[in-house]
């Protein structure tokens, strides 16, 4: 742990320190890339929707010795698609597979037959229509544009706007990309996805909420000083709060990772691979946005701002002059330290000055100074 | 944070046992509560525990053909009934051509469910132009056969007479009306003297909103066939108005006061489709019993008002209208003055249940096709059992993962954390557990997977305090003003992002239907349960654990060593030849 803690006590410090903002045009690339990539993925493999939404074939047996675990085998098998198998109180089974057509339906229906060591007769096919109906889905949707107004404002009122866009734009980034990685994957879409969707959607915010807290908590009296920037104080506000992040991130995604990657993987629970394959990657991709895309936009948006473009101004002139006297002199003391201007190239920063009269909060700033 | 030092000496010394007091005794109440009820596991939905299914099949009806769209309408309306009383999840699709399956979890009340799904619900207002006693109250079926079927024929033929001539003249009928009641009046004292008054004939002009009758000869088939109408018998009731188109004249049904009555019915002035919103109420002012209140839209309250003004100007029985439900008349108020502002009221003899189902049913509109059930069959979880239990054990083996990593990093502040998981996991779990059969709470696999995300979002909670107290360590403080300290913080930081969430819920919660609403469920509760234990459990733990020597004097081992923390050290830091390094890309 010590290790760990020390990590965490010099990102308080801000001896360590990544250049979040500085380094934002190269996450927000990444990101363009991946949301486009799941953009297409989800254009040209689409979405393989499960029986829930529209609707496929249902198979009825005769009175069985088939478990249904075997059935399901079977049937998938059959199929090719992940099959939904009941026992009725009769001791029948009901088999679903989703989309299905009435030809293909026949087909495996005489493949169930042989399986099941049956007449075709006996097994009554059918053609099901989806349990989910529009008007679930229409609510959802429904529900969701008035839960974004609602947090839009809500963000709006206890930040500020241009908080709430980046909130925003961070959501949509997470969404997208966990329908177009699921695009891709090509799990079927059953109900339990879009309620992991909604999940991610609630967690994705409440993530950002936290590090947009600290933000704010640490940009209070941002114009009454001319030391740093707006983006500087951002960039120390995540790494303040970036091994709050980790952990976090890190206990909320292990019993995910559990079910997808135990669960799933070793011990052929595959029925909950739909739902953990999208909280896994929703969860990660909410984790990453808040500090990657969220806060840089709000100091993109922010630095716009006359008043923080003035500050901006400022502290660039003051920087300039600290550097020229420390041409001359070891100039110590409140001179912001030796940075550049333009430090594009060092993410991590050794061990600086600490002035002792500085307090809590007014940790080193990162390294890169604009 | 100008409070942490007035807050500190406040806060640190009487809350903190009082809190922890508190959330123990809620604990122990509702787990006790629990045991009490007898409801030890939450209810689980369909996908993990089955239910109970039922196949329906659609009849062939007048008017209205068994196609796709009339089949998929008829879904979305018993989707909505079925989940409109709660959280109760069932799902409804259709099977083939004209059959429908409804699922049902385990644990609900599968008649009800049956009940409402299958019933059409068609509803209208419909003015009466007549309006009979015929035999007697349905509890005491067999005496009454005698009386009614001597006792009707005779007025009733008079009685249709009377509709008759209302309709195409404004002749008051005399002989009629006192044959019609003097029958009336018989049958009162012959077999329930307790009979309202709303049964007696009087003189009845006519009315204008009665007009519209078809022509004579539909009219005198009419006559006869509500001559013939005898309520009192079963199988005469279920056939009554049976098939009736809305624009026509019927005839039908109504039971008041244990007395059947049988009614001459106009085409129907307002239908049940024009009801926005209705609602079962307790009339506590007229001892009137459960009574259903609804509000019509804006078409349907002109209607209404046009139909009440005219009927308002005529008397019993013309001013009656009949709210006939499936063909049977529901009630049959009379009516004084119009009424205008679209709101009604339906009263009966309904039970608490009855007047519930009928307001859901008329906020979920009536079906296009009438049904038949064809069988009722139990059904077995949709998820196979074998890979759920691979899909726990995998979730516990995260779970093992998660408490590893909070030993690893927090030391002994993770026995705060796991504790205040632990005390959020029995309080999740054992409300979970009393609203399964209060509210109609399934627990199903999207619930379970909120419940699992729920898993990050506390931790969070304390993550952000642990990491709060331990800058002000950092800071060069001892741990008792640090965990003061931190918390105001750390609480605002706590309430506004749990807010999002909990709005989240919110607005699914009261929009949605079905599985996302029961998910909206899961996720509210977490959360609300997350603000309770880190205000009530994990702030005052930590507040009695910083006495404690362990944690105070930072031991190695207690997560809070001021020394591996890398506390600031008082005196400044000696600057270290770092610069260079930095420098050289200038």
């Amino acid at each position: 742990m010590s290790k760990l803690g020390n990590i965490g006590a010099r990102l308080h410090r801000g001896e360590i320190s990544y250049d979040f903002i500085g380094h934002r045009k190269l996450w927000y690339g990444i990101s363009i890339l991946i949301t486009i990539t799941a953009i297409l993925g989800l254009a040209v493999r689409g979405l393989n929707m499960g029986i829930d939404f529209q609707g496929g074939a249902v198979f009825t047996t005769e009175k069985t010795s088939v478990s249904v675990s075997q059935a399901e085998d079977y049937a998938k098998e059959a199929s090719g698609h992940d099959a939904v198998v009941q026992k009725l109180g009769n001791g029948t089974l009901r088999i679903q597979i989703a989309g299905m057509d009435t030809q293909q339906s026949d087909e495996i229906k005489n493949k169930l037959a042989s399986d099941f060591k049956v007449d075709p007769e006996k097994i009554a096919a059918d053609l099901v229509g989806p349990s989910w109906g529009d008007q679930i889905a229409n609510k959802a949707w429904q529900g969701l544009a008035i839960f974004m107004v609602l947090v839009v404002i809500y963000l709006a009122i206890a930040f500020e706007w241009r908080m709430a866009i980046a909130a925003l734009v961070a959501l949509i980034h997470d969404i997208t990309i966990t329908v177009g990685i699921y695009a891709l994957v090509g799990f079927e879409v059953t109900p339990g996805t879009v309620i992991g969707l909604l999940t991610i959607l609630g967690y994705s915010l409440y993530d950002t909420v936290v590090v947009f807290d600290s933000l704010k908590e640490q940009t209070k009296d941002i114009t009454k000083q001319n030391r740093w920037t707006y983006s500087d104080i951002a960039n120390r506000s995540i790494n303040g709060t970036l091994v709050r992040s980790i952990n976090t991130t890190v206990v909320a995604l292990l019993p995910v990772a559990g079910l997808l990657f135990i669960g799933g993987g070793f011990l052929g629970a595959g029925t909950l691979n739909d739902i953990s394959l999208s909280l896994f990657v929703g969860l990660a991709a909410g984790a990453y946005s808040s500090i990657f895309i969220a806060t840089p936009l709000v100091a993109d948006l922010k630095e716009q701002e006359p008043a923080m473009k003035a500050l901006k101004k400022r502290v660039l002139a003051k920087r300039a002059q600290a550097e020229a006297e420390e041409e001359f002199a070891d100039a110590r003391g409140d001179a912001v330290d030796d940075d550049e201007p333009e430090d594009t190239g060092h993410a991590v920063v050794g061990p600086r000055t600490q002035p002792a009269s500085r307090g809590r909060g007014r940790g080193r700033p990162s390294g890169k100074r604009r | 944070m100008a409070a942490p030092k007035r807050g500190r000496s406040a806060s640190a010394q009487s809350k903190p046992g009082r809190a922890l007091a508190l959330i123990l005794i809620a604990i122990v109440a509702l787990t006790g509560g629990m045991f009490l009820s007898g409801h030890t596991t939450p209810r689980l939905g369909i996908d993990l525990a089955g239910g109970t299914s039922i196949t329906l099949e659609a009849k062939a009806d007048q008017g209205s053909a068994i196609n796709k769209a009339n089949m998929d309408t008829a879904v979305e309306i018993m989707n909505r009934r079925v989940n409109g009383l709660g959280v109760s999840e069932a799902e409804v699709q259709t099977q083939g051509d004209r059959n429908i399956i409804v699922n049902i979890p385990k644990g609900t009340n599968s008649k009800e469910a049956r009940d409402q799904v299958g019933t059409t619900a068609k509803l209208y207002f419909r003015p009466v132009l007549a309006q009979d006693a015929t035999g007697v109250a349905a509890a005491t079926p067999s005496p009454s056969a005698s009386g009614s079927s001597k006792a009707s024929p005779s007025p009733s033929a008079s009685k249709s007479g009377t509709g008759e001539k209302a309709t195409s003249s404004s002749s008051p009928s005399a002989s009629a009306t006192s044959q019609g009641r003097a029958v009336t009046d018989a049958l009162k004292a012959d077999s329930t003297p307790s009979a309202s008054a709303s049964a007696s004939g009087s003189p009845s002009p006519s009315a204008s909103a009665t007009g519209g009758t078809g022509t004579s000869a539909s009219d005198a088939k009419l006559q006869a066939q509500y001559a013939a109408l005898d309520c009192s018998k079963q199988a005469q009731r279920n056939k009554a108005g049976e098939g009736a188109k809305p624009t026509e004249t019927t005839v039908g049904c109504g039971e008041f006061n244990g007395v059947w009555y049988k009614y001459l019915l106009g085409p129907a002035a307002v239908a049940g489709t024009e009801v926005k919103k209705a609602q079962a109420v307790f009339d506590t002012q007229t001892a009137a019993g459960w009574q259903v209140t609804m509000t019509f839209n804006s078409k349907g309250a002109s209607k209404f008002a046009d139909i009440t003004g005219k009927l308002a100007q005529n008397t019993q029985p013309l001013n009656e209208f009949g709210i006939v439900l499936d063909g049977q008349v529901v009630s049959s108020p009379t009516v004084s003055s119009s009424i205008t502002g679209g709101n009604a009221q339906i009263s009966g003899s309904f039970t608490q249940e009855e007047a519930q189902s009928l307001a859901n049913m008329l906020s979920y509109g009536a079906l296009p096709l009438s049904f038949q059930e064809q069988s009722v069959t139990t059904v077995t979880a949709a998820l196979g059992g074998e890979q759920l239990h691979a899909g726990l054990l995998a979730g516990a083996i995260g779970l093992a993962l998660v408490v590893i990593y909070l030993v690893a990093y927090y030391r002994g502040l993770s026995v705060v954390a796991m504790a205040s998981l632990l005390v959020s996991a029995i309080l999740t779990y054992v409300i979970m557990a009393l609203l399964g059969p209060a509210i109609g709470f399934a627990l199903n696999l999207p619930a379970v997977c909120g419940a699992i995300v729920a898993i990050g979002i506390t931790a969070d909670s304390f993550i952000v305090y642990f990491e709060r107290i331990r800058d002000e360590i950092r800071e060069g403080r001892s741990l008792r003003p640090a965990v003061e300290r931190a918390w105001p913080r750390a609480r605002r930081t706590i309430l506004v992002s749990d807010f999002v969430s909990f709005l989240a819920a919110a607005v699914l919660f009261i929009v949605t239907v079905g599985k996302v609403q029961g998910f909206a469920f899961t996720l509210g509760l977490t959360t609300v349960l997350d603000v309770v234990v880190v205000f009530f459990f994990t702030k005052p733990l930590m507040t009695l654990l910083a006495r404690r020597k362990f944690f105070a004097s930072g031991s190695k081992w207690s997560g809070l060593d001021p020394k591996s923390l890398g506390a600031k050290p008082p005196l400044r830091r000696t600057r270290r030849p770092a610069a260079p390094a930095h420098t050289k890309e200038a």
